[in-house]
């Protein structure tokens, strides 16, 4: 196992720096660079500009500037973005990549769930008039052009209904002439809402050693108690930051239900098809033959055989969540990577396109990573030496 | 004498008939358990509906319509005071903030998003089925290599790439089908395909034609690659799906040079802030609705080919 990951690793690191590689020389050959960009005005003279340019040594061969950017990287400066001109690319990642993570690990975690829950219910009941409905909503929303789909969910709910705000991370009216940092605020409400997390699993597994009956109802107490637990810190705790916080949560919740509508719709599909291929197994028959309880056939045979390619999408789709999150992001002006990316690509500023470019690939690389290990617990004939 | 040769004669059959026929029987017995799944019927019937859609509007452009009013990208009707018009009997959907005519535009554009699936999915598919077959065959170091730069551009953003990439030059429509095709045949479906292109160099056929003393290439392009054309179908049409979806995503955000595609008439639409209104539906909903509905009927084809392809999904 542990040779097995210092392999990947190292494969890791070549990938991520061919990756890096590929970007900067495909950045670089742009045409024109930071000093044309600075020196626009044709006031300044052309001995100015080349001097400009050796400063920020754009005189040297690209060669030498990528290895001394990787060099750069590996030590925590990426440069400095030239839209905002003094703000280093680190700083920006920094604070737009917890909100990026936030939208897309909750929207994928839910959405995950619930089409792994139906998806399975549906190739059990195979045929008849639901699975086509079913299996036609979920095509729709698999294949539905996703502007198209997240515009008519800001104009249902909040220009139609009114009860959401339309976009963007925060309302200004709320903080203005605050001493507070939205991010400050934000970055506790992560960590709340995992404290909370962790408090439910802990409940969850404790709940694994009782009795079948009070399972469910443990189960179902220590997810109120953690979030009981959860809003009472918000609400005592904090100095009265509730408000600020209810704001960030109100903004985030329409992309949420977006991006998990998105990703419900391929889940569902990918699990029936899966659950179906899985129902023609020899052990399934068994499994029946022995005369077990068609639910446990389903859910302890059948549903976790059919989880490893759903496995392979969930961590797949949290890796490439930040490239595809572009979309959502810019319809609902939600400040993340994405956005970040699009809008540094529109105005060339190459040192935030190459930061965003790397931060997605290392979360690529890392959810691979995942994946590895994760079906070597799912399937117990996956071993690595 | 006589009777020996024409017996002969009467057996003789050539060998690209019994190929047709062969073929002919297999694609009969294909669509038979294709038509059996109403979701691939639905598929091909939005497919069939969008390419009537596509050939109707030049006829009507030479018949009906006057070019200096209907041109999809310089017409303007002076006739209607202001623009955009909801739909009349003159403008069945409409009129653009420019004055363009909405179902014009929409019929014209159909064409190039059948030309960028259909050219993008090629592409991808000669390279997928080629990398896949000879990964496959050849194993050791062809496959190490290979495979790792599949992995590489596996790990390539989609998006962000080609929003890179329209920043670097012009992407028109023939470019963006090129990339496409070329990012998605070295990504994912290599992968795929090199999976079945495994399991078909075990087959005794493929022995068999190295022992009648076939070459390299022969076994490859004449004995795997046919054998792995159904699954490349297969994956066309999710590749066309990712196309189209592509395509519209960037033309949404004005990064192609494109002059008229669905997408950019929902930019049009964003530019000339009709976005959220919805007194003006019909500037954004039938561009949309027509992406959703054909990214859908290629991806209900490629589910309904799955099941033919693919034994054991079927019901029986």
């Amino acid at each position: 196992m542990w040779s097995f990951l210092g392999k990947r690793l190292l494969q890791m690191l070549v990938t991520l720096f061919l990756f890096q590689a590929a970007t900067y020389f495909l950045l670089d050959a742009q045409p024109g660079d930071i000093a044309d960009l600075l020196a626009m005005s044709p006031d300044i003279p052309p001995a100015e500009r080349d001097r400009m340019r050796a400063e920020l040594g754009l005189d040297r061969p690209p060669v030498e500037r990528f290895f001394k950017y990787v060099w750069n990287f590996y030590q925590g400066d990426m440069g400095v973005s030239f839209q905002l001109y003094p703000r280093e690319v680190t700083d920006i990642v920094k604070e737009r990549l917890p909100r990026t993570l936030v939208l897309f690990f909750t929207a994928s975690i839910v959405s995950f769930w619930t089409g792994f829950v139906t998806g399975k219910i549906l190739a059990w009941k195979r045929g008849g008039f639901i699975e086509y409905a079913s299996t036609l909503v979920g095509v729709i929303l698999y294949t539905v052009f996703t502007p198209w789909f997240a515009l008519m969910m800001i104009w249902l709910f909040a220009v139609y209904l009114d009860w959401l705000p339309a976009g963007k991370f925060l309302n200004p009216m709320v903080w203005i002439g605050q001493p507070l940092h939205a991010n400050d605020v934000f970055i506790r409400m992560i960590w709340t809402a995992l404290g909370g997390i962790v408090l439910f699993l802990i409940g969850y597994i404790f709940s694994n050693t009782l009795h079948r009956k009070a399972r469910s109802a443990f189960r179902y107490g220590s997810f109120i108690v953690a979030t009981l637990v959860v809003l009472g810190y918000w609400e005592f705790f904090t100095g009265g930051l509730a408000p600020f916080a209810w704001d960030i949560l109100s903004h985030l919740i329409l992309p949420v239900l977006t991006v998990t509508l998105i990703g419900y719709g391929g889940t569902m599909l990918l699990t029936r098809t899966s659950m179906l291929e899985t129902l023609r197994e020899d052990y399934i028959l068994t499994a029946r033959a022995k005369g077990l309880p068609e639910k446990v056939v389903r859910d302890k045979h059948a549903a976790r055989n059919a989880l490893l390619p759903v496995w392979t999408s969930l961590v797949f789709s949290l890796g490439s969540a930040v490239s595809g999150g572009i979309i959502t992001e810019t319809i609902f002006s939600w400040p993340g990577i994405g956005l970040t990316l699009l809008q540094a690509a529109q105005v060339a500023d190459i040192p935030v396109a190459m930061g965003t470019l790397t931060i997605i690939g290392i979360l690529t690389l890392l959810s691979h990573l995942v994946a590895d290990i994760g079906y070597a617990f799912l399937d117990p004939r996956i071993r690595y030496t | 004498m006589t009777s020996i040769s024409q017996s002969a004669d009467t057996a003789y059959v050539p060998i690209w008939r019994v190929r047709l026929n062969l073929l002919l029987r297999g694609m009969k017995t294909n669509w038979a358990m294709f038509a059996e799944n109403p979701i691939g019927l639905i598929g091909l019937g939005l497919i069939i509906f969008f390419g009537l859609f596509a050939l109707a509007q030049p006829i009507l452009i030479d018949t009906v319509w006057k070019p200096s009013v209907y041109d999809p990208v310089s017409g303007y009707d002076i006739e209607i005071a202001y623009h955009p018009s909801p739909p009349s009997a003159r403008h069945l959907l409409g009129t653009d903030p420019l004055g363009r005519d909405i179902l014009s535009q929409l019929m014209y554009s159909t064409r190039f998003e059948f030309a960028l699936g259909l050219i993008s999915a090629i592409v991808t598919v000669l390279i997928a089925t080629t990398i896949g077959a000879v990964s496959a065959y050849y194993g050791g170091i062809i496959d190490t290599l290979l495979m790792r730069f599949v992995d590489l551009i596996i790990m390539v953003p989609f998006l962000p790439i080609l929003i890179v990439l329209s920043a670097l030059m012009a992407i028109g429509m023939i470019q963006l089908a090129l990339v496409i095709g070329i990012l998605s045949g070295f990504g994912g479906t290599a992968i795929v395909i090199k999976s079945q292109a495994l399991t078909i160099k075990v087959k005794p056929y493929i022995e068999a034609a190295r022992i009648a003393g076939g070459g390299d290439r022969h076994i490859i392009f004449k004995h795997m690659v046919p054998n792995l054309m159904p699954i490349s179908l297969l994956y066309m049409m999710f590749v066309v799906t990712g196309a189209i979806f592509s395509e519209a995503v960037l033309s949404f955000f004005g990064l192609t040079e494109i002059d008229m595609s669905w997408g950019l008439m929902i930019n049009t639409t964003q530019v000339f802030g009709y976005l959220l209104r919805f007194d003006t539906w019909y500037l954004l909903i039938p561009a949309s609705l027509a992406i959703t509905l054909l990214c859908a009927a290629f991806y209900l084809v490629g589910r309904a080919l799955d099941e033919v392809v693919n034994p054991r999904l079927r019901q029986r």
